[in-house]
């Protein structure tokens, strides 16, 4: 994979950037969504999180079983906050 | 790891940074941060971002003005790699009744003499600056243009790179498990990965000082307590200033990516360290965010977390070196409103670790609860 491949879709970050920011030192998944929102779009992490933590093992000592992920926030998948508030919308 | 320091600083959340950065910058070498976790895994890193200056005490008033100075200036005072993003939006306070009015009256004149630029608002006027606002039962605002929003996680880390570049070292997943102290001075710090000698700790443990407090025997009158948050989809820029209100119990603002964050304090939430998310809260957020902000109602909610308040007994920190054990410091209790005065903090207690005559007189002290003389800040969610 090239540099200006998109790794974050929700929030358009490129491998170049991730891959800078590793070598940066930072080597965890918790620092790295906190540092460039990696993972923090709609999608929740769930196409880029396991893709970045492949990306930390090629450019560090690391391997799969050291890399921790982030904690899973509820709701799984974005909800309406109207339908959360009991609004009915029978159209 | 270094075995023996000048002072070791627990907690490399904002605060801790803060004081790092400052006092390195005053010259002072040797400095060590003990993070038991990453950088902002605490208090800082699940806070609500708002930073504001439309307070009801003295100290307040006077630590968040100071602070936002420095929030205007910070990506060229620590020479950020990253920018802070700072949006100065606005906070947007509601009243519900002539009596919480009065109240923002009695504090906007206590604001006006710190120089912060905040105004009384008719409920008109409020909706001038939140046309959406759904203005029942409000019976007027306050403003202050100048307060809103900064990210925590690009701060924090900003004062850590600061001060490494001044020599801090900061260890991070490496916990402080005791401080030992015989004949009221302190030896050292016993940490889960060897022990450092040093004569000089500062807690800026946030939600956990009153335990790193009982590692030298000294007892803090504070205790943590659950805030939960919820964060929203990104969407185009609709809502410009922070919409707060005290009585109604909510605070709701949109950050420069595009998301909404938004919480409530829970009155009966009980002390504990827990942390974990509710359905509760995602189903009375929701509520109540949708009334008061109806367009909400189409937005999804993309995640939700939880924080620690370390709070005091009147919702101010405690900034202060211990009676009994000098060279013990505290900057803790800061009842939900840490970041957004953990620049003035690290000037302050950088000051008052190298024995500087202090840049603001405070009435901090840890003593202050003995003797009842309490100023109740006013102005909490």
């Amino acid at each position: 994979m090239n540099d200006d491949t998109i790794i974050c879709r929700c929030e358009d970050i490129t491998l170049k950037e991730l891959r800078d920011l590793i070598k940066e030192g930072y080597t965890t998944l918790d620092e790295i969504k906190r540092a460039l929102r990696l993972g923090m779009g709609p999608c929740r992490g769930d196409i880029c999180l396991e893709l970045a933590a492949r990306e930390i093992c090629r450019l560090t000592d690391k391997t799969m079983e050291d890399i921790k992920m982030p904690n899973n926030r509820p709701p799984l998948k974005g909800i309406k906050m109207g339908e959360l508030a009991g609004d009915v919308d029978e159209k | 790891m270094k075995s023996k320091a000048n002072i070791v600083i627990i907690g490399g959340g904002v605060i801790g940074s803060a004081i790092a950065y400052n006092l390195a910058e005053k010259g002072v070498q040797d400095i060590v941060v003990l993070e038991k976790n990453y950088i902002a895994s605490g208090s800082t890193g699940s806070c609500g971002a708002g930073i504001r200056q439309q307070w009801g005490t003295k100290m307040n008033c006077l630590l968040s003005r100071k602070s936002m100075e420095i929030f205007e200036n910070m990506n060229e005072i620590l020479n950020t790699r990253r920018d802070i993003e700072l949006k100065q939006g606005g906070y947007l306070l509601l009243a519900y009744s002539k009596k919480e009015l009065d109240q923002f009256k009695e504090n906007i004149k206590l604001q006006h003499k710190f120089d912060i630029p905040s105004r009384l608002l008719t409920v008109k006027e409020a909706k001038e600056i939140v046309p959406q606002l759904n203005t029942t039962g409000v019976s007027g605002a306050a403003f202050c243009p100048t307060d809103g929003h900064a990210n925590p996680f690009r701060v924090n880390q900003a004062y850590v790179e600061a001060a490494e570049r001044k020599g801090v070292e900061f260890y991070t997943y490496t916990k402080a498990e005791d401080i030992v102290v015989k004949n009221g001075r302190i030896k050292k710090v016993v940490t889960d990965k060897g022990d450092i000698e040093t004569n000089r700790v500062v807690n800026a443990a946030g939600g956990f000082s009153k335990e790193v407090g009982k590692m030298a025997g000294i007892d803090i009158p504070t205790k943590s307590e659950r805030h939960e948050i919820l964060v929203t989809e990104q969407v185009n820029s609709i809502l410009k200033p922070m919409v707060m209100s005290f009585s109604y119990n909510i605070y709701c603002q949109q950050t420069p990516d595009g998301s909404f964050v938004m919480g409530y304090g829970d009155p009966d939430e009980p002390a504990s360290h827990n942390i974990r998310a509710s359905w509760q809260f995602l189903e009375e957020m929701s509520r109540k965010a949708t009334y008061l902000l109806p367009f909400l109602k189409d937005i999804r909610v993309i995640r939700q977390w939880a924080g620690l308040y370390n709070v005091t007994p009147d919702a101010q920190p405690i900034l202060d070196e211990s009676d009994e054990v000098p060279g013990y410091f505290m900057a803790v209790g800061f009842s939900g409103h840490g970041f957004m005065i953990a620049p003035m903090t690290g000037i302050l207690m950088a000051e008052m670790i190298t024995g500087e005559k202090l840049s603001i007189d405070i009435e901090l002290d840890l003593k202050r609860f003995d003797h009842g003389r309490l100023i109740l800040e006013p102005s909490v969610v």
